[in-house]
Order: C-alpha cells, then structure tokens, then sequence
C-alpha cells in the first residue's frame, strides 16, 4: 500500500509539489510520486526530502493532456496499489483529478485545507466563506490539496528516479500555442500579493502596485471591476468570482472589500488594507490597516520595503 | 449543433451564510437562489452565441428537486430552447455528473458546457467526471471558444498562461471569464421562457462517493491594528516581527 502523489513537473518544482509531499507524508503510507515529461532527474530526486520514497517518471508524455495524464495516473495506481492519491489543487488537476474519480470509482475532495481528521477532510466551501468537514465512501481515496495550506516539511534524502511505462494511448486536445508572460508569479501558488481597485483611478496609476509587488517579491491582483473595464487582465480577478487565494499577505490598496471581494481571499494569513474611507468594510477584515490616500501610502510602503530589505542583509 | 449546458443553482453573493441541524445543513432561511455566475454568464450566453452563428439548439440541464424550477427558469428566459431536471437530490459531484453523462449519452450533444465551478462547494470537479463518464476529451477552465466545422479552437488557462488548443466535437469543456458577457433577460424572454418545455427526467441509479458530514464558520477576526499612513516603517516592522509574513 502507497500514497501517490501526482506532479507537474513541466516548469521545475513549484512549492506546491513540496507542499503535496508533505502532505503525503503525513498520511502514514509509503509515498510514491508520478509525472510526466522530461524534467532533469536531479531536480526531481530532491522530493525525496520531503518523504518521497521514489519518483516515477513517464517520459513519453509531453503537455497536460488530461485523458493520457489519467491513463498515467491509473497505471501508477495499478503498479503501486495506492489507496489514496493526492493532488495540488491547480489547473491540471482541476482537470484530471475529477476524471480519475470515475475511472477508479474513487471518491474526490478538492480543496483540501488540512490533514484528515480520521476520515474526514476540511475544505473550504462558499468560496471561502464558510469550511465544510468531508467523508469519501470508497475505499479508493483522492485529495486535491489547495496551495499555501500546509508548510513544506523536509525530513529525509534525495530519492531514486525510475522510468515509468504509464500506457497514455493517444492525444486528443491538440496543443496550436503556449503563451506565458516572463517574470510572473502566478497568482494562486504566490505567499504575498499585492492587489488593487478602482480607488486607483485608472491603469496607468498601476505602476505603485507593481513596484511594490517587485519590491516584495509579490504577485499583483485586482477588484473585479477592474478586470472587467479592462484596467488589469482577467486572470488577476480574485474574489468569489474569481481566483480564490490563500496567500501569507495581501494587500489591498483601494479596494471597498465588498463581501463578493472577501470571499475570496479571506483565507490570506494577514491582511492589510490601504483606503480613504473610514467606513470601507475591508477594514474589518483587515489585520492592520491604513486610512490614506493610496497614491501616497503605495510609494511610501515600497520604500519603507525597500529600506527593510538594506538593512536585513 | 446540439448545445448542453449544465446549470446549478447557487446561494446569491450577498446571502448570509450560516448551518442548522447542529452544522450538518446549509440554512436556506432567507436565502435568494440564483443560476450559478459562471454558468449562466459563460457557459449558457456562448451556447446561446454559437446557436446564433451554426444554428442548432440549446439544452440546460440540472440535477435537482422541483424547488429549482424557479432558477431553470431564468435560463430558460436568457434564450435556451428547453430544460431537462432530473428528479433527484443532488448529493455529490459524482452523482450529479454520472447523471448528466448518462442522459447526454442517450441524448447525443455536440458539445456539453459547464461553468468553472459552483459558487458554493468550487469543486471545479463535474466537467471533467461528465467527459470520462462519456469518455470524451475536456478543456478545463477555457476562456474562449471558436467552433470551425467540427473542429473547437479554445483558449485556456494554464499554470502561469495561456494555451490555444484544438480538439473535435464531441467534448466537454469548463467555462471561465472572457468566454461572454453576461446577458440580461427581457420581458419578451422571460414570457416565452413560462411556455418553453421543462422536461423532468427519473434519476439512474448511481450511488454517491462523498458526503459532507460537517459545516463550520471561519473564526471572527480580532480587531484591525491602525497605522498612521506617514509611518510605512512600522507598517513592515510589524509585518516582519510581528506577522511575521515578510
Ligand atoms: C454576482 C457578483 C459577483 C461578484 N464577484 C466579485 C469578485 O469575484 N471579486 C470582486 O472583487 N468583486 C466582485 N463583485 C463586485 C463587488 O460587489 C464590488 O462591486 C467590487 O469588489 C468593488 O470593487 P472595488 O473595491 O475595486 O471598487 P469600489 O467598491 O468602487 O471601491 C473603491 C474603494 O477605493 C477607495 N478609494 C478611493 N480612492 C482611494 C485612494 N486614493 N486611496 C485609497 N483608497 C481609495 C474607496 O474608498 C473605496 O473603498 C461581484 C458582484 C456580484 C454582484
């Protein structure tokens, strides 16, 4: 008996991949890790330190394919006999995950915000509003675990890394273009964001949130109506209808904190909030919070960061 | 072409949210249901849009009891041709889309379109459990959709991106903003919606994988600490020291 673990390796070790090891780990099995694509060995042994035993690796599989993935992942299940297989809670398993419940009739939990309680799993639910404790019936369990959940753990050594024939069979979603602006952090994996709202005015005042983020080593998001005017690209949309987040830090500089904007990001660790107005509601969601003018405050914090950082080195 | 949509119905944005029966229940007291965002705004107004271009039909269908037909309703009045309820208590993503494989199987569709996720439980997890229930490919999370012949051009996210992708009908895909504008319906919609088939169809016999025992509030937050806007050095003093978060 094993835990498998899937990963997508195609860009290197994300935290998350620490993360789901971890996590892993902590279920009591022995843990095996699959993936897919040619990612250097060295890189990928390095799981081993946090409680990976060995990292199976199909290697005839390029892309995110979720039918082949889902042929990989079953295959490895078969070869391992794993009761229980855990995903990051990220685009590719949005995709796979809910397809290899019915493959192997095994009962899914997405979302994962903790280690089982016995049987149960805490999940987030009501985009963040509310928590929900879940049971999976069949004997064949699968967790997709939501990123900045749990704190990667090492505690053990570089692992050994096989060569895996998974049966992937054929592609069906033909690839016509990748396109992927450098130097982003992307939005869900990232531990400090700095967001914005339409208390900035307009997009050219949106050079402040990205000095700072920078400073900060932050992803940047947005309001929904900013997104929605164009002012800042969709993708950067948190909220109840958006990306939903977990980060260590947000900050939200002109934003009302509507409860729609809440919901998804009330699971940030802290939060700080920067707005004219006394009466704006984020304030009561906020863990520090300053009454200014952003224009002022943003150019002041990024300074402020920046003399922080001179001084710890 | 032969368009399925799948609906939910999900708690307004601004509902309260809060549990009964010792937090076993969502507490639907007082609660506004409404076609799930991402169903309607993405997934059921493109539908709508390729039916306007290629011609074809536009079907919705939910899993749930007769208290949903208020809800089918509605995107009934933004434009779909007819709705199919399949009569049963949906109690998992498994269930709900092991019974919407089955009928579109039987049905045969050109394409079934879902929302990202639901507002309420973002499992993020029918479409794909509806494409292996059918076996067919499925585009997650897809932004746009351009349908050439048989062919779908989509554009999806992906983990730090974009991709364009190609695949041939029939598939499942997952709709996400950027795919449509939202459309409000007009008195002349909301009419014909009251006269347009609403088909309730006995559930297959599937039996759920997941159950929700348990629901909990997040705790309150204790009180925001105010710091003087001209004072950002104590602002990342305490974010270091204090919250230690940078
Ligand atoms: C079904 C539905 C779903 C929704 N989903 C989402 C969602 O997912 N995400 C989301 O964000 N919203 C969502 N909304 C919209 C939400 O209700 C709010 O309208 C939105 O969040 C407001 O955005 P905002 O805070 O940027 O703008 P506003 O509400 O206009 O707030 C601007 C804030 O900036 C402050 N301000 C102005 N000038 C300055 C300055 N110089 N310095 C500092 N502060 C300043 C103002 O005091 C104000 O608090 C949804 C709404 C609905 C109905």
């Amino acid at each position: 008996m094993a835990t498998l673990v899937y990963i997508n390796s195609e860009n290197g070790l994300a935290k998350s991949a620490h993360e789901v090891v971890t996590y892993a780990k902590k279920l009591g099995e022995e843990v095996v890790v699959v993936t897919t694509g040619s990612q250097e060995e060295s890189t990928l042994s390095e799981l081993g330190k946090y409680g990976a035993s060995k990292v199976l690796v199909e290697k005839s599989v390029s892309g995110n394919d979720a039918q082949q993935l889902t042929r990989v992942i079953t295959s490895a299940v078969e070869s391992t006999s794993a009761n229980t297989i855990v995903f990051s809670h990220d685009l590719v398993a949005k995709a796979v995950a809910p397809r290899l419940s019915v493959k192997l009739k095994a009962g899914l939990i997405s979302g994962a915000i903790e280690v089982p309680n016995g049987h149960t799993v805490k999940v987030n639910v009501f985009s963040g509003k509310a928590f929900g404790n879940v049971t999976i019936a069949s004997d064949k369990k699968i967790i997709s675990l939501l990123p900045n959940s749990i704190q990667p753990e090492e505690n053990g050594s570089a692992c050994t890394v096989e060569s895996f024939d998974g049966n992937p069979g054929e592609i069906t979603i033909k690839l016509i273009e990748t396109k992927k602006p450098e130097g982003e952090i992307p939005l869900p994996e990232a531990e400090l964001v700095v967001s914005a709202g339409r208390g900035l005015k307009g997009p050219e005042n949106w050079l402040m949130v990205e000095d700072l983020a920078k400073e900060l080593g932050a992803a940047t998001a947005c309001s929904r109506p900013v997104a929605d005017i164009g002012w800042r690209p969709h993708h950067e949309h948190v909220g109840q209808t958006g990306v939903a987040i977990r980060p260590n830090l947000y900050i939200a500089a002109g934003i009302s904190g509507a409860i729609q904007h809440l919901a998804g990001v009330n699971g940030s660790k802290v939060i700080v909030v920067i707005n004219t107005d006394p009466e704006a509601p984020f304030f009561k969601a906020a863990d520090y919070g300053v009454l200014g003018d952003a224009f002022e405050v943003l150019p002041r914090l990024t300074e402020a960061v920046k003399k922080f950082k001179a001084s710890n080195q | 072409m032969k368009i399925l949509v799948c609906i939910s119905k999900s708690p307004d944005t601004t509902s309260k949210i809060a549990f009964t029966d010792g937090n076993s229940k969502f507490d639907e007291n007082g609660v506004q249901y409404i076609v799930n965002p991402y169903d309607e705004w993405y997934a059921l107004v493109r539908a709508l849009e390729l039916k306007e271009v290629a011609g074809g039909s536009v079907s919705i269908i939910t899993v749930g009891n007769a208290s949903d037909e208020a809800v089918m309703r509605k995107a009934l009045a933004i434009g779909a041709d007819e709705a199919i309820r399949i009569d049963a208590e949906p109690t998992d993503a498994y269930y709900v889309s092991m019974q919407i494989a089955e009928y579109a199987k039987a049905n045969g569709f050109d394409i079934v379109l879902t929302g990202k996720e639901t507002i309420n439980y973002n499992g993020s997890q029918v479409g794909g459990m509806i494409a292996e229930g059918m076996d067919l490919p499925f585009v997650s999370l897809a932004s746009k959709l351009e349908a050439n012949g048989n062919t779908l051009t989509l554009e999806t996210e992906i983990v730090g991106g974009i991709q364009i992708v190609e695949i041939d009908m029939p598939a499942v895909i997952s709709c996400a903003k950027g795919m449509a504008e939202q459309r409000i319906p007009n008195m002349r919609g909301i009419m014909a919606a009251r006269k347009k088939p609403l088909n309730v169809v006995p559930p297959a016999d599937i039996t759920p994988l997941t159950a929700f025992e348990s629901y909990a509030l997040p705790e309150a937050k204790s009180a925001c600490k105010m710091i003087e806007p001209e004072n950002m050095d104590e602002l990342v003093e305490l974010l270091h020291n204090e919250a230690k978060v940078i």
